[in-house]
C-alpha cells in the first residue's frame, strides 16, 4: 500500500466520551427511584408486577450492553446469544438437576463471563462495523446451536423447556409474582451497584480510556487487549444473569426467543436510554417493552410503521436519549433553586 | 470433482445476488460512512413499485427505468427529510434511525401489497445457461448486470468530476468543503445512487426469491457479510466478496457433515470472521490510519 492511499481519520470516535460522573445518578434521585420500585408492586395487580419484573431484567441486559458500548466503546449485536446461554443454563440446572434458582444465576453469570471473555479474544482485532458483524454472527448462530441434536436431552430441542416458578421462601405471605419481583429487584440492584463501582474503579477508567482513544490508552500503559476482553466478559456475564432471570420469570425457554431481534431490541433500549448513562437502561427497557404495545394499539396493520415513527420522534427530540432529558431536568431544577 | 465444480457454479449464481446487494451497501457506506440496515427494505419497496407498474401494463424495461428514477429520487428524499437532521447526532443514534426506517418501510409495504408471495418476471428467461443445469440464463444475466454496474461505477468514481467530488466528500469532508464541494448534497446523491443500485438488485433478485415484504431479510445479511469481507471501502471487493460468500455457503452445505440449511449461515459467517481476523479491513479494503 502506498502512503498516498492511506486515509487519516481523526476525531471520529464511534461512541462519544461520557465523563464517568455523568454515567450515574445523584444519591437523592437514586433513593427516590429505589423507594418507588419497592413500593409500586404493593399496589399493583399480578400482571403489572410481571411486567415490572420484565422491565427490571431487560433493563439489566441493556445495562450490560451499556457497560460494553458506553464504557469501553465496543459494539455488540450478539447480546441475545449471551442472554440465551444464561437463560438455558438456568433452566437446565433448575429442571434437569433440581438446583435451586438462586444458585443457578451465579453459575449462569460466571459461565457467560467465560464465553464472553473467550469471544472477546478474536474480536480484539476487529472494531466498529467489523465487530458488529462478528457479534451478529454469534447472534444468528445461537438459536441453531441450541437446537442441536446432541443437546436435546437437556435443552428439549425445538420444543424448549418449561421452568417452574419458585415460591416465596420462609413462609412469606406473598404471591409468586411479587416474590420474584423483589428477588429480581435485589439482583438488579446488586449488579447496578457493582457496575457503578466498576466504572469508577481503575478498570472502569481503563475502559473509558480505550473508548476515547485506544492508541493513547495503550501509550499510557493500559493493557488494551486485557481490558477489552474483560469488558466483553463482564457485559456477557451480566447479560447471562439477566437471561437467567428471564427464564425464571417467563417460565419457559425456547431457541427462537433468543434471535437477533432481541439483540436489536437491547440495542434500541441502549440508544433510547442514552449511551453510557447506566440509569437510562431502565428507561430504554421500558421503551422496548411498552412502545410496541402502544404502536399495536394505534394501528394493527401498521404497528411496525407506528413504532418506527415513534422511534424517529424520540431520536429527533433527544438524540442522546434519556440522559439528555435528565441533564435538562437537572439544569431546570438548578435554575429553580437559584430563583 | 464434478460435484465440486457444480457446487462452485451454483455458489457463483447465488453469489451474484449477494454481490449486487453488497455493491449497494458499499455505495452508501462510501457516501455516509454508516451501514444502512434499511437498505434491503428500500430495495424491496422499489421492487414492489416496479411490480405495481407492470400490473398496470407498463412493459418490463419501462417499469425498470421508471423504478430506477423513482428510487433515486426516493433515496434523496429519505436523506433530506429523515437523516439530514440527524447528521450531528451520535453514530449509534443514526443506526437506531436505520432500524426505525426498516420497520416503517417493511410495515407499509405489508399493508399496501400484503404478505402473499408474488411471482416476478425476468427479462432473461429461465432456461439452462449454456447447457448447465445449475446456472439459468437469469442468473447469468444477473452476473452480467452486476459486472456492468461495477464497471460503470468504477468509471463514474474514477473519471468524472462529480465522482471525484463524492469521493472527496466521503474521505475528508473538511477539506472537500474548503475546495468548494457541497458535501451535504454529495451525501444525498450517495443515498440516491445507493437506492437506485438497491432497486436494480431487488428487481434482479425478485424472480429467484419471489416478491414479498420480507424477501430481503436473508439477502441483506449475506450482502453485509459480503461487503465486509471484501472491504467496505472497495466496490470491487464487495462484488468479489459476494461471489466468495455464495461459494463458501454452498461448499459448507455440501462438504461439512451435519450442516443443513439452518447452519449454513452461521458457518459462512464464521468463515468470514476468520478471514477478518487475519485481514481486519477486509480483503480489498484500505487500511484507515488514525491520528492520535
Amino acid at each position: 500500500m502506498s502512503a498516498a492511499e492511506e486515509v487519516v481519520a481523526e476525531g471520529n470516535e464511534a461512541v462519544e466520551a461520557v465523563p464517568k460522573r455523568s454515567m450515574t445518578m445523584g444519591t437523592g434521585t437514586s433513593v427516590v427511584v429505589l423507594l418507588l420500585l419497592i413500593a409500586v408492586p404493593l399496589f399493583a395487580k399480578n400482571f403489572v408486577i410481571f411486567q415490572l419484573t420484565q422491565l427490571l431484567y431487560l433493563g439489566l441486559a441493556v445495562l450490560a450492553l451499556n457497560i460494553l458500548t458506553g464504557g469501553s466503546g465496543q459494539f455488540s449485536l450478539g447480546q441475545s446469544a449471551f442472554y440465551g446461554i444464561g437463560a438455558y443454563v438456568t433452566a437446565v440446572m433448575m429442571e434437569q438437576f433440581n438446583i435451586p434458582y438462586f444458585l443457578c444465576l451465579p453459575v449462569a453469570g460466571v459461565l457467560c463471563f467465560g464465553v464472553g471473555f473467550l469471544f472477546g479474544q478474536p474480536a480484539l482485532r476487529l472494531s466498529g462495523v467489523y465487530l458488529a458483524l462478528a457479534t451478529f454472527a454469534l447472534a444468528t448462530a445461537m438459536p441453531q446451536l441450541l437446537k442441536l441434536n446432541f443437546l436435546e436431552p437437556w435443552t428439549g430441542g425445538v420444543q424448549g423447556l418449561v421452568v417452574t416458578k419458585p415460591d416465596a421462601p420462609f413462609g412469606l405471605k406473598m404471591s409468586q409474582d411479587m416474590w420474584l419481583y423483589y428477588f429480581t429487584l435485589f439482583v438488579v440492584l446488586a449488579i447496578y451497584i457493582f457496575s457503578v463501582n466498576l466504572l469508577r474503579s481503575r478498570s472502569g477508567r481503563a475502559f473509558m480510556a480505550i473508548r476515547d482513544n485506544e492508541i493513547a490508552a495503550s501509550a499510557m500503559g493500559v493493557n488494551v487487549a486485557l481490558y477489552k476482553t474483560l469488558a466483553f466478559g463482564v457485559s456477557a456475564g451480566i447479560t447471562g444473569v439477566a437471561g437467567g432471570l428471564s427464564a425464571i420469570a417467563v417460565q419457559f425457554v425456547a431457541p427462537d426467543s433468543f434471535t437477533i431481534t432481541l439483540a436489536i431490541q437491547l440495542f434500541l433500549g441502549m440508544v433510547v436510554g442514552g449511551v453510557g448513562w447506566l440509569p437510562g437502561s431502565i428507561v430504554g427497557a421500558a421503551f422496548i417493552i411498552f412502545v410496541p404495545n402502544i404502536a399495536e394499539g394505534v394501528s394493527k396493520g401498521l404497528s411496525g410503521a407506528v413504532f418506527g415513527v415513534i422511534l424517529f420522534l424520540v431520536i429527533y427530540l433527544v438524540p442522546h436519549g434519556a440522559r439528555q432529558v435528565a441533564i435538562l431536568g437537572q439544569q431546570f431544577a438548578g435554575r429553580l433553586r437559584r430563583n | 470433482m464434478e460435484l465440486f465444480t457444480n457446487q462452485v457454479l451454483a455458489g457463483i449464481a447465488t453469489g451474484a445476488i449477494y454481490a449486487c446487494m453488497a455493491l449497494a451497501v458499499v455505495m452508501i457506506y462510501q457516501a455516509i460512512d454508516h451501514l444502512n440496515f434499511a437498505q434491503g427494505e428500500m430495495a424491496m419497496f422499489s421492487t414492489f413499485i416496479s411490480w405495481q407498474l407492470m400490473q398496470w401494463g407498463v412493459p418490463y424495461w419501462g417499469a425498470f427505468l421508471i423504478t430506477l428514477v423513482l428510487s433515486f429520487i426516493g433515496g434523496i428524499a429519505i436523506e433530506r427529510i429523515l437523516f439530514k437532521p440527524l447528521a450531528k447526532a451520535p453514530v449509534l443514534t443514526n443506526v437506531a434511525g436505520f432500524i426505525a426506517l426498516f420497520s416503517i418501510i417493511n410495515s407499509s409495504a405489508g399493508l399496501i401489497w400484503d404478505f402473499t408471495i408474488k411471482q416476478y418476471p425476468t427479462p432473461f428467461g429461465s432456461s439452462p445457461f449454456l447447457g448447465s443445469q445449475l446456472v439459468s440464463t437469469h442468473q447469468a444475466g444477473m452476473i452480467g448486470v452486476t459486472v456492468l454496474l461495477l464497471l460503470g461505477l468504477y468509471f463514474f468514481f474514477q473519471y468524472t468530476r462529480i465522482g471525484l467530488a463524492m469521493r472527496a466528500a466521503a474521505s475528508v469532508p473538511e477539506s472537500a468543503r474548503l475546495v468548494g464541494i457541497n458535501t451535504s448534497w454529495m451525501i444525498a446523491l450517495g443515498w440516491g445512487m445507493a437506492s437506485a443500485i438497491g432497486s436494480i438488485a431487488g428487481m434482479l433478485i425478485a424472480p429467484v426469491v419471489f416478491l414479498e415484504p420480507n424477501m430481503m431479510g436473508g439477502v441483506l445479511i449475506y450482502g453485509f457479510a459480503a461487503a465486509v469481507l471484501g472491504g467496505l471501502t472497495s466496490p470491487f471487493g464487495a462484488v468479489v466478496g459476494g461471489f466468495l460468500v455464495g461459494i463458501f455457503e454452498n461448499l459448507a452445505g455440501t462438504y461439512i457433515p451435519g450442516v443443513g440449511n439452518e447452519l449454513k449461515l452461521p458457518i459462512a459467517l464464521a468463515l468470514i470472521i476468520s478471514v477478518l481476523v487475519v485481514k481486519p479491513a477486509g480483503l480489498f479494503g484500505r487500511h484507515i490510519v488514525k491520528r492520535v
